[in-house]
């Protein structure tokens, strides 16, 4: 026991890797939420007439809900009123950074800090960036090389003023303002985020990838993401997140939208590492977001991917909406909850056409004192024939005063379709234990051993360069849990 | 109109007569239920046990309530509530969930209580069977209850049917309170075979000691809209509990179980096998959650639902849960809605066998696996025959109720 207790009384010391804050000047909005909050949010970007309609309509229709309070979490109560909803550090750059010497060194340090470089040069060279902070978006790298092949990659604010026709086509089509009460308030006063479209038949050469980064206190950061493949093409697409460690809670919510053509194939994967507030449950990041994927084509394919470690509360239901005949559809997830932590994840798939195929796998891990729940929905409409689904739930859990819940919904209404569910909980084997130990691999190191092969079905779908970082994490995130 | 309201106005008008038809362990809950209720209103879809019946337009014909009384031939074991001794009078209403708005309308209503009561270390060999029969000539409310009582050591089978005689419209509440005392063994079937026109709205209300086993198998075989509630709660160490569920509709019906085992103790075990076969336009649910509390370790339970949607409109829903707070467990569950597999289909029908009559054994081995587990030899016999007969559609009257012969 005493090797034990050594080992949590060094964990408790060691402190979130991602928790440093920039310091560099920061604009930021009055507090508050109002019609002014949202006009000037609109007019600091410039935008269109009709984008400030579609925020005015979304916050109006806002005004109108309730927090919803479904969820296996205890949301706090949020005071909308007592954060700014919006807040730029490339403020002093008159437009906007365009090449690398107008972006402040401050910034640039804090995503080489983040093992973000900005620089093409020093990049992997397979992934190009969308570095965004706060409410802005720092840098677009090899945005030049893409355009090549035809394809945009910006931030949304950019693809705004530059194809405004294509944003108009697909903002707010797969996930409407009025589809929740926080899809409302993204729709309202959201700000920057990552747009991407995949011209017909191509096949996007690199990953791409946006990093989100919180920096500036009392925020919230509001991002949108578009993502357009067209038909034929395919791209894969890489999500990062962190925020600096403070006391109090910070909203993030966020809204991405992907739509996916005949034959055309996307995939996203998130390694979210938010802060998840201390050992006592005070701070973190309160992560509550919407994202949906319409396959509208036949034959189209999506696959989610999510590696959820961080965030004082998780509310996240990667979707899908397989409209077109033959589309398919994956989620893979992995959420590890620990200390306070309480996540409320999973997804939905709907079955619409013809022959339609989704595959869940989710993999739940709660230490501490946390509470992780899987909540799944599976429809299968009247005229989805052949629809099949097959899910997965599996829930480990590494200490007596956590839970590990399972909520699954299935609602079929074709007789040709296969709808599976199959759920276990339990603890770590204590035979495998006892077996890594007898060949003197520590507890603690069998039970990482134990939880990477557990968690290795989701892991593998991720990229590459995100595996490794997501192992690493799952180490991090679980440390001290024994004993 | 809400349809709550004729129902507050009925309590209004009848509370008096009702009461003085009942006894005074019955009445002391009453007013308490009735503001109960009278402040929730029924359940509407967004409460989540409720999403998948649609109780106020179930409730919302107008209906005649019964109050005619009890017909208990002398047993040993069955009484009315009202000549019980008043410690085990005193149980009424101790497991039942108060803030359920359908038992708190039916604790408001029901003028008399069933009690079955096997004495301590008493086993029970034949098994002990209540019937009741849905009898009117206008379209009636019955609201009944039963309080099960098996003290320490005891043994039973305990069989209750439910039957509709008169082609009426018939609303029926139901709660069931079952105590099993320290080392106590029930077997317990409820098997339902009304119309069309009956709803039916049945909540359950289990609680265990020490090292008991209960057994709860839940069969409808016709019905018109049936709401089955189950409520297990396991208070002490070493008990198990199975719920078996057996459900069969079609034109345009629709069951929906739903049911909650709470393992608030160490080393208590649990299995749950539900099965459905929807066909035509009927509507399946089923929703099964298991809650393992803090503390209660060493748990081990398994949920299983299986079904098969047999038409184009037949609609299946299914939310089998689980609630875990305890990390020294083995919990698991399985859910599939499915079709029927196309190679046996094949290879019955290479060997000469009719599709529909391959299809009719499909399904008869489908729920095989319900009825097989019924520990009764002559119902299990009967209910054998009674489910082929069910799906050769053959079975739109309670067969050997004698009023229907």
């Amino acid at each position: 026991m005493s090797e034990s207790n050594e080992f949590v009384k060094k964990v408790a010391e060691k402190k979130y890797e991602f928790g440093f804050t920039t310091d560099i000047h920061t604009e930021i909005i009055d507090k508050g939420l109002n019609e002014d909050v949202v006009r000037l949010i609109s007019e600091k970007k410039g935008e269109p007439e009709w984008l400030l309609e579609f925020r005015l309509k979304a916050y109006r229709y806002w005004l109108t809900q309730q927090q919803p309070s479904w969820a296996h979490v205890h949301l706090p109560e949020i005071d909308y009123q007592a954060i700014s909803y919006y807040a730029d550090p490339t403020a002093k750059a008159k437009k906007g950074p365009n090449s690398l010497e107008e972006i402040d060194p401050e910034l640039m340090k804090t995503f080489d800090k983040l093992g973000i470089p900005l620089e093409e040069r020093l990049a992997l060279s397979g992934t190009a960036v969308d570095a965004v902070m706060d409410s802005v978006s720092v840098k677009t790298t090899f945005k030049e090389k893409l355009s090549e092949k035809g394809i945009i990659f910006c931030s949304i604010s950019e693809a705004v003023r530059e194809y405004p026709d294509l944003v108009k086509q697909y903002l707010g089509s797969v996930v409407p303002y009025r589809d929740n009460y926080f899809a409302a308030l993204n729709s309202a006063v959201f700000s920057d985020g990552s747009f991407v479209y995949i011209p017909k038949n191509t096949r996007c050469p690199m990953e791409l990838s946006t990093y989100f980064r919180i920096n500036a206190r009392n925020t919230g950061q509001f991002e949108r993401t578009l993502i357009v493949c067209d038909e034929g093409s395919y791209v894969s697409y890489l999500e990062g997140c962190t925020a600096p460690q403070r006391d109090e809670n910070q909203l993030h919510a966020a809204i991405v939208e992907i739509v996916v053509m005949d034959n055309a194939e996307v995939k996203y994967s998130t390694v979210q590492n938010w802060y998840p507030g201390d050992a006592e449950g005070k701070g973190g990041v309160l992560n509550l977001v919407t994202k949906r994927g319409e396959l509208r084509g036949t034959n189209s394919k999506l696959s989610w991917t999510q590696v959820e470690t961080g965030s004082a509360i998780t509310w996240k239901y990667p979707s899908c909406v397989l409209r077109g005949d033959n589309s398919q559809a994956e989620f893979y997830s992995v959420a590890v909850t620990n200390n306070h932590q309480e996540a409320d994840t999973g997804t939905k798939m709907i079955h619409l056409g013809k022959n339609t195929r989704s595959t869940i796998i989710s993999k739940g891990i709660s230490a501490g004192k946390s509470q992780n729940s899987y909540r799944g929905l599976v429809r299968v409409g009247k005229n989805a024939d052949f629809a099949r689904n097959y899910s997965s739930c599996d829930s480990l859990l590494l200490g007596s005063e956590c839970g590990a819940h399972t909520f699954p919904y299935m609602d079929v209404h074709n007789n040709t379709a296969t709808v599976e569910h199959e759920a276990t909980t339990s603890k770590i084997n204590e035979d495998q234990l006892m077996y890594c130990n007898q060949r003197g691999i520590s507890t603690e190191e069998a039970v990482g051993l134990i939880v990477n092969g557990y968690a290795k079905e989701v892991i593998n779908k991720l990229p590459m360069e995100f595996a490794v970082e997501a192992q690493k994490l799952l180490s991090v995130s679980l440390e001290g849990t024994v004993g | 109109m809400k349809s709550e309201q004729q129902y507050i106005d009925l309590y209004g008008e009848a509370a008096d007569i009702i009461k003085s038809k009942s006894c005074p362990v019955m009445n002391a809950l009453r007013d308490t239920a009735f503001e109960t209720f009278r402040s929730q209103g029924f359940p509407t879809r967004k409460v989540e046990r409720y999403r998948y019946t649609d109780v106020e337009a179930a409730f919302a014909p107008n209906y005649g309530v019964s109050l005619s009384p009890l017909t208990i031939k002398p047993s040993p074991y069955i009484f009315n509530l009202k000549d019980a001794p008043e410690d085990i009078a005193a149980l009424y209403g101790s497991v039942a969930d108060s803030k359920d708005p359908i038992t708190a309308l039916n604790t408001a209503l029901v003028h008399e209580t069933l009690l079955v009561h096997v004495t301590r270390n008493t086993k029970v060999d034949a098994p002990i069977t209540i019937d009741y029969w849905l009898r009117g000539e206008a379209a009636t409310m019955m609201n009944r209850r039963i309080l099960i009582l098996m003290e320490t050591g005891a043994e039973a089978t305990i069989i209750i049917n439910d039957h509709a005689a008169d082609k009426q419209r018939f609303l029926s509440t139901q709660v069931i309170e079952v105590i099993c005392r320290d080392n106590a063994h029930l077997d317990m079937y409820e098997i339902e075979e009304t119309t069309p026109l009956c709803s039916r709205f049945s909540n359950v209300y289990i609680r265990e000691g020490r090292d008991c086993s209960v057994k709860h198998n839940s069969i409808t075989l016709f019905n018109g809209q049936t709401r089955n509630l189950c409520d297990v709660y396991l208070q002490g160490e070493n008990s198990e509990v199975t719920l078996n569920g057996c459900a069969i509709a079609s034109a345009n019906q629709c069951i929906d179980n739903n049911t909650l085992i709470d393992h608030q103790v160490p080393n208590c075990q649990s299995t749950e096998l539900y099965k459905y076969v929807v066909d035509d336009k009927a509507v399946g649910a089923f929703a099964g959650k298991i809650l393992v509390e803090k503390g209660a370790q060493h748990t081990s339970s398994q949920e299983t639902n299986a079904n098969l949607c047999a038409s184009p409109d037949a609609r299946m829903y299914t939310q089998p849960m689980l609630e875990i707070y305890a990390d020294d467990v083995k919990c698991a569950h399985g859910s599939t809605v499915g079709v029927m597999d196309e190679a046996a289909l094949f290879y019955m029908r290479q060997r000469g066998i009719p599709e529909t009559e391959a299809r009719m054994l499909l399904k008869n081995a489908f729920m095989g696996q319900v009825i097989d587990q019924i520990k009764d030899e002559p119902l299990r016999a009967r209910l054998y025959v009674k489910v082929e007969k069910r799906f050769r559609g053959e079975l739109d009257k309670c067969e050997d109720c004698r009023l229907c012969k």
